[in-house]
């Protein structure tokens, strides 16, 4: 902590230091202090960047003038120097100069404000459309048409969030699974959510889209360079809204051609799955990967959930009730409280069964049961 | 038929003074005040660094959405109201408001509305945890089971609203001295005239939304459920058409406290005193149809993108307005600084950067940006900070040496003054640049890239925190001291309020005073 103090107040004073001393290293100051908003790598970015840097400087243009003017009244007429009070306390002429000249200066700004914003609502005739649709607290993405569809949850470790071990530099800003699209290709992203309100923002791609239960909200975008760009959801979607990272790989064509042949054929594999047989062992080790990627986040690491919200598993009635209550649970959700998600169309079968394994069998449970993917299948059907 | 209060509790609980019951008000505001601060504050500690420390994230949403509700309902408006009560009476030339009854009702509901919403942090699944926003389906759906008090206290608090402005609007109408006219009023007047003139019109609308969410959580419809047919934007059109105005009646009135302020320390006239009240006017009706400008990123048609863009970048006109106006008082003025001026004139160039992120803010495409992120944060606290609470400080330091007859400690005035504003802008300046960079709002824990402008706000936010404790000892000290403030307190300063004694008698004005 102190260590942290010292260095801000380090950066602080080198950041005097190098400001008033080498002009030309400004730029680079205020890349690395994160103090402006980014280009990015799209023309609508750009645009918006350049909108940006447009209104703050007329902004400061005002500023100067406003706050000059009040500045030297507050320097010069002062009572301690002498100032006598001048009596005029109206005039129509000045009223209407700094009526009109602000609206001609609004003018000024709505012109390139207007077209960026037509660019922008312009999503027709894309090369590639996915569907984004905002969880608690994940996203989920299909790739329109081409039978491919997965979730991306955040990927930093509980350690790292809870200060046991070292962050890394993208601390929260990193998932298991990023999104892949190529470079220089209209994608035309459409944005909903299954539960609450969430918001899909990327900076670099300066596409910030609402995603809204019953809604589908079309934004779209075209990278012009390689890389890969991260953002976070940005509308408050609950208690986890702070660890649902976003993150875009654009590749190069050939690149996403490869990448997208290769994860189809691995879903295949994990579809292929669900008609095997697995052990007992198996079963609950996937399960426990599962629970703590996905159920721990609510019903806690040791199972013991936050009552009344989030009830414990530990002990619970549907935990070491009937297994088809459990299952039904699991994939169609809770009835009365809505928080308990129907994760039948998130998961695959192996996971589901290996899931509900897990829980009938971890946190002292202990129902010496187990479940298959089949019986996920059929229960499904 | 003049005589003194009833001794004791009475006196607060039975009271129909409007200025026991300005006081009332003032003292209340000023502990939700300090409330909501702590839960700024809580907040503020876990961002001190990345990662999670103090708290986790569950309750920190109800930090967020506690410090949201006690700040707006509980500090900003019941502050105004005070000042209302004690200065429209004093300003027009009234005996009293004009319906004391309800004054005392109006007053009275609102302890229990913040007792209730308090109750909520001990209550099973904690306290409201959506945002002071609480957008649906969050908000209802998935809503902890204290969403039901959370909603019961809102309808108290609205009732509380509406009839103090019920009250100033039939006290401003019927209760004027002979000869003065509208267009004589004081500044101070007339902005709450016009606030209570919205508060009217949107507390209603408050109300139906959270009642319209009662009914989602309770009575099984869907108004706000799509899987029921409802419609979760509906929600954000419903609560922004009440929130947009209301974002006014937290600031017309500093416009007139300021427009009181400003001239007594510049010995010199408002400068276009009808162009001010115009300007008024003509915000609070752009106020009613700029609201979706808080909603750009919801997927609105492009015509209504583009017409809440421009609605929003006209409201710079009048306000740009309101500044040159008070700039141009100030020049070639006579000018001296004491505390309630140096709360003013920060006032005017906070209020005025604040103005500026706004302008930003509303250019729709730029907003894509900056919706949702510190930038935004740091938008509103300048706007509500330096705009909101700085005038009520510097109209309590200008009012004060009236209501309790002794001038307060300058010296302790302009220490309070210089901590707060540092503090001020220690806290909120690098909330821009942390929003710039890609920081979104309401989240426990960031990525390192954020780091050094969070410390530097929580630095900041703990000053500006002492700065009230400041605050509270000097306002307690002036009341017990033994410094007599002589009748016009200022020199020469403008208005009717001057012309009575200090302290202000508990009775005044009861026969309507001469007007020159």
């Amino acid at each position: 902590m102190s260590d942290r103090a010292r260095s801000v107040f380090r950066r602080l004073c080198l950041g005097l230091f190098v400001a008033s001393f080498a002009a030309q290293s400004f730029a680079a100051e205020v890349e690395r202090w994160g103090l402006n908003m980014t280009e990015g790598v799209t023309s609508v970015s750009r645009n918006i960047h350049s909108l940006h840097m447009n209104i703050l400087w007329w902004c400061v243009a005002i500023g100067v003038v406003v706050f000059g003017v009040m500045f030297y009244s507050m320097l010069v007429h002062r009572k301690s120097k002498g100032a006598k009070a001048a009596n005029f306390h109206e005039s129509t002429l000045l009223e209407v100069v700094w009526t009109i000249i602000p609206f001609i200066i609004l003018g000024i700004m709505a012109v390139p404000a207007t077209a960026t914003l037509i660019e922008i609502y312009d999503s027709e005739e894309a090369d590639i459309e996915v569907l984004i649709t905002g969880y608690q607290w994940k996203w989920k993405y299909d790739y329109i048409g081409q039978e491919l569809s997965f979730f991306s949850l955040l990927s930093t470790p509980k350690d790292e969030i809870y200060n046991r071990s070292e962050k890394n530099p993208n601390y929260l800003l990193e998932v298991d699974e990023p999104l892949v699209i190529p470079v220089d290709k209209k994608v035309r992203f459409l944005v909903t959510a299954n539960d609450v309100i969430h918001s899909w923002w990327v900076p670099d791609l300066a596409v910030k889209k609402d995603a809204i239960p019953g809604y589908v909200n079309a934004a779209w975008t075209k990278v012009d360079k390689p890389g890969i760009y991260r953002g976070q959801c940005a509308e408050l979607c609950g208690k986890d809204h702070g660890f649902m990272p976003i993150v875009v790989k654009a590749v190069e064509q050939q690149e996403y051609d490869a990448w997208l042949a290769e994860r189809r054929a691995a879903s295949a594999k994990l579809k292929a799955l669900s008609e095997q047989t697995f052990s007992f062992d198996e079963l609950y080790a996937q399960g426990q990967q599962v629970y703590e990627q996905l159920c721990a986040a609510c019903h806690q690491a040791n199972g013991e959930g936050v009552p009344p919200m989030f009830p414990a598993i530990k002990d619970s009635p549907v935990a070491t009730g009937a297994m088809d209550k459990h299952l039904d649970m699991v994939i169609n959700g809770s009835p009365s409280n809505p928080t308990m998600a129907a994760f039948g169309p998130q998961l695959s079968e192996l996971d589901i069964a290996a899931v509900v394994t897990y829980q009938r069998n971890a946190f002292g449970n202990n129902m010496g049961d187990q479940l298959q993917p089949i019986d996920v299948l059929k229960a499904k059907q | 038929m003049a005589h003194g209060p009833a001794q004791g509790i009475r006196r607060w609980l039975y009271t129909t003074n409007h200025k026991d019951i300005g006081t009332l008000y003032l003292w209340f505001s000023f502990a939700m005040f300090l409330l909501g601060g702590v839960f700024a504050l809580v907040i503020r500690a876990e961002l001190f660094e990345p990662g999670m420390q103090i708290v986790e994230p569950e309750f920190f949403n109800q930090m967020t959405t506690m410090h949201g509700l006690v700040m707006v309902f509980g500090a900003v408006m019941p502050a105004f109201v005070g000042l209302a009560n004690w200065m429209v009476p004093l300003m027009i030339g009234a005996p009293d408001m004009a319906l004391p009854r309800m004054n005392n009702w109006s007053f009275w509901i609102l302890p229990f509305a913040f007792a209730m919403l308090s109750s909520t942090l001990f209550m099973d699944g904690g306290a409201p945890n959506f945002g002071w926003t609480f957008y649906a389906p969050l908000s209802t759906t998935y809503a902890p089971p204290s969403v039901t008090f959370f909603i019961f206290a809102v309808h108290i608090m609205g009732a509380s609203s509406i009839m103090g402005a019920i009250n100033i609007i039939a006290t401003i109408v019927n209760l004027r001295a002979p000869g003065m006219s509208y267009m004589k009023m004081p500044l101070f007047v007339w902005t709450w005239l016009i606030t209570a003139f919205l508060l009217i019109a949107v507390m209603p609308v408050l109300a139906a939304v959270v009642t319209m969410m009662l009914f989602d959580i309770h009575f099984g419809t869907s108004f706000f459920n799509a899987a029921g047919g409802g419609d979760p934007v509906m929600f954000q059109h419903i609560f922004w058409f009440f929130g947009h105005p209301e974002v006014y009646i937290m600031i017309l009135p500093a416009f007139g406290v300021v427009s009181a302020i400003i001239p007594t320390f510049a010995r010199k006239s408002l400068f276009g005193y009808s162009s001010m009240v115009y300007a008024t006017a003509a915000i609070a009706f752009l106020s009613f149809v700029v609201w979706a400008h808080h909603m750009f990123t919801v997927g609105m048609p492009l015509a209504g993108e583009m017409a809440f863009m421009y609605m929003t970048m006209l409201i710079a006109v009048p306000t740009g307005v309101k500044v040159f106006n008070w700039v141009a008082t100030m020049f070639k003025g006579s000018m001296t600084f004491e505390t309630p001026m140096l709360f003013s004139v920060a006032f005017v160039i906070l209020f005025t950067i604040g103005g500026f992120s706004g302008l930003m803010l509303a250019i729709a495409p730029a907003d894509f940006q900056y919706h949702d992120t510190y930038f935004v944060v740091a938008h509103f606290h300048y706007v509500l900070v330096p705009g909101a609470i700085f005038s009520i400080t510097a109209g309590v330091y200008y009012w004060l040496p009236k209501w309790c007859g002794n001038m307060y400690n300058e010296t302790l005035g302009k220490v309070h003054f210089w901590t707060a504003f540092i503090g001020l802008n220690v806290t909120f300046f690098p909330m821009h640049f942390a929003g710039l960079s890609g920081m979104p709002r309401r989240i426990p824990d960031y990525n390192m890239m954020f780091a050094d402008w969070n410390m530097i706000s929580t630095v900041g936010a703990f000053l500006f925190g002492a700065a009230q404790i400041l605050f509270l000892f000097n306002v307690i000290a002036t009341i017990r001291s033994k410094r007599p403030a002589s009748d016009e307190v200022w020199d020469r300063p403008e208005g009717l309020e001057w012309t009575l004694p200090s302290p202000a008698p508990y009775h005044t004005f009861t026969k309507p005073p001469p007007l020159s």
